[in-house]
């Protein structure tokens, strides 16, 4: 049985077949073993996350104002939800997170796949390369927000100069955080910058899973270099570009930090994504119970989303 | 194809295609780096440097930013500044060209050192919890295990604003309200998700016969554990706390909205470095600076397990 050089298999079978072996050995069962490793991360979980979790299902029925934590609480049944659900100021910000979500998970896939294309060419120095690109998606969103909104400054900001340098309209001329129909633009830029190489890096593996093989087929076949992206490449890395947008997908259905920094929603509420909204409301206007009710509908609809998403990523894989 | 690719495979590129990806990706990385080079130039600008128009890359270096940075200032009339000594250390001397006096030290060091704490706080807890969890999903039978797996998973779904809003009410009733105690719990929780799936996915790949094997030779399974699967796991271990770290070292949302003085950790913090008549952009740029370096050191120890740490251990080279 020590023979480690044995086929795997069998001995594998061996223990199972023996379980007395085991058990005649001194220490905790196995059975005791897996609830004494597993319980305290779900101890944590239950209090840090399904407890709150529970609370802010409670409060949601409620009138509870976190700053008046004395007043009686009433009940109030599903009447937040039907506020929300009717609100155009939700519709507003809903829409707002739906032009940034749908627009950096586009530029990001397309960029993203694009870099992993060419990168998967193995160039000389491409690891060097590949490691400097990955940069900006490690860093804090928060830190690098703060950050863009000087290099966003009208006068003396780098991408005011940049963008005058090349186009020739004066830098002063346009204000990418201030002007209604430029800031929703300005957080996708940010965004695609920083998680373009998140996209990149997926795309890659899901590009080198293919095997040369495949490839070498088609062109003992004459296939045209044309005819094998659309036919091999782009349909066997699929399953990869599916789940880096879901991945990116939810991450900027809940994006707060970055937005929150660059712009803190405005102006006005150009910018307002859900998280936003959402902050404004449970911290700023202290409607507690009104907050989360929005927080749970917000759950519930990623929630949602992602489980259709991962049904189509299912079948796509399974094909 | 030219004769020197005979000798490959049908497949690989030609050199000319190679010659354009490669030209087109460092293009690429050489605009995405702009943006990062000009912080690290910024905190080295006087602040007259740092808002000039054209933007200046050529310039007097200056420690200004990082003075700045450290230090608070208070404005003083030459008379009085005429009045001291002479002046000692480097930032006063520049405090005092600007007729300022330097008044102490400023908040920066102990937002640093809050977030080390925490970082590495959090990390310790969350990878020790999430060895533990993983092994026991990995080895045992574990009644509901795709449920439980999923509902670890499933809590990195609520937006953080959300999360926080019952959180910080708890945290006022049981007096966790910005300590670091209550941010090492709160992160812990975040993080221990992805190290239980991280880590479930590295010893899912070191065979029990190990183990075995070991038990056999009259280890406890708990001896096996410590003893034979703990060691052949330490590169998953190190790759996955320094994903722990980073996620703690870089979180802004339930810092900015749970800690205020006390446990206040530097990315909320350093947005709101003001100068006289604004932000003080050197001293914000070399704020960020000194918080970047050690993302950037880490991301080139980790560029192995990159793919993996993102995806939660979903992608695997």
């Amino acid at each position: 049985m020590n023979d480690l050089s044995a086929p795997s298999r069998i001995t594998y079978g061996a223990v199972l077949v023996q379980p007395a072996v085991v058990r005649r050995i001194r220490g905790l069962s196995d059975k005791a073993l897996a609830w004494l490793f597993i319980t305290p991360t779900m101890v944590l979980l239950l209090a840090i996350n399904i407890f709150p979790l529970v609370w802010t299902i409670y409060l949601s029925f409620t009138n509870y104002r976190a700053n008046r934590a004395n007043a009686p609480v009433k009940w109030l049944g599903i009447d937040w939800y039907q506020t929300i659900l009717t609100d155009p100021d939700i519709w507003a910000a809903m829409q707002v997170t739906a032009h940034f979500v749908f627009w950096t998970v586009v530029i990001e896939t397309v960029l993203g796949f694009g870099l992993a294309f060419l990168i998967d060419k193995k160039f000389r120095g491409h690891g060097v390369w590949t490691t400097i690109i990955l940069l900006p998606m490690m860093l804090s969103p928060a830190v690098v927000g703060n950050f863009w909104t000087f290099l966003y400054q009208p006068q003396i900001g780098l991408f005011n100069y940049v963008v005058a340098f090349i186009t020739g309209r004066p830098a002063s001329s346009f204000q990418m955080l201030g002007d209604v129909t430029l800031s929703p633009w300005a957080i996708v830029i940010v965004d695609a910058w920083m998680w373009t190489p998140y996209v990149m890096l997926i795309c890659l593996a899901g590009l080198r899973s293919i095997p040369d093989y495949i490839y070498e087929a088609a062109e003992v076949d004459r296939a045209s270099k044309w005819r094998q992206f659309w036919s091999i490449t782009l349909p066997m890395a699929l399953p990869f570009i599916m789940l880096a947008v879901l991945f990116r997908g939810i991450e900027n259905f809940k994006m707060f930090d970055m937005v929150n920094l660059l712009t803190g929603g405005g102006p006005g509420s150009t910018t307002e994504v859900a998280s936003i909204t959402l902050k404004r409301a449970a911290f700023e206007s202290w409607r507690t119970g009104y907050s989360s009710a929005f927080a749970i509908i917000l759950f519930v609809t990623v929630f949602g989303l992602a489980n259709i998403y991962v049904k189509a990523l299912n079948r796509v894989k399974n094909r | 194809m030219s004769i020197a690719n005979t000798a490959h495979s049908v497949v690989e590129p030609s050199s000319n295609t190679r010659r354009l990806a490669g030209s087109l990706v460092v293009l690429y990385a050489v605009v995405s780096m702009i943006p990062l080079v000009w912080i690290v130039l910024t905190s080295f600008k006087s602040p007259d440097d740092a808002i000039s128009y054209p933007p200046k890359i050529v310039f007097t270096p200056s420690l200004e930013g990082f003075c700045n940075l450290f230090t608070t200032r208070s404005r003083q009339t030459p008379e009085f500044i005429r009045s001291l000594g002479p002046s000692q250390g480097l930032c006063e001397e520049i405090a005092r060209s600007r007729n300022m006096v330097v008044a102490g030290p400023s908040n920066y060091v102990p937002r640093f050192v809050n977030s080390l704490i925490i970082a590495f706080g959090s990390t310790v807890l969350a990878v020790a919890l999430g060895t533990l969890s993983a092994y026991g999903f990995s080895r045992f039978r574990v009644p509901l295990k795709d449920d439980l797996l999923f509902f670890i998973l499933s809590t990195r779904m609520m937006p953080p604003i959300a999360v926080a809003i019952p959180i910080y009410l708890m945290y006022r009733t049981i007096g966790l309200s910005d300590t670091r105690l209550g941010m090492i719990l709160l992160y812990t929780s975040v993080n221990v998700s992805l190290a239980v799936w991280l880590l479930k996915g590295f010893i899912d790949e070191i065979p029990r016969e190990y183990e075995e094997a070991a038990m056999i030779d009259g280890y406890t399974r708990f001896q096996a554990f410590v003893k034979v699967v703990l060691p052949q796991a330490t590169t998953g271990i190190a790759a996955t706390a320094i994903f722990c770290l980073i996620f703690a070292w870089n979180e802004y949302a339930f810092a900015v909205l749970l800690t205020s003085g006390n446990a206040q950790t530097a990315p909320p913090f350093i947005p709101i470095i003001i100068g006289e008549g604004g932000q003080d952009w050197p001293a914000v740029a070399a704020g960020t600076t000194l918080f970047l370096v050690p993302i950037v050191v880490f991301t080139v120890l980790l560029r192995k397990h990159l793919l993996r740490g993102i995806t939660f251990g979903a992608v695997r080279k």
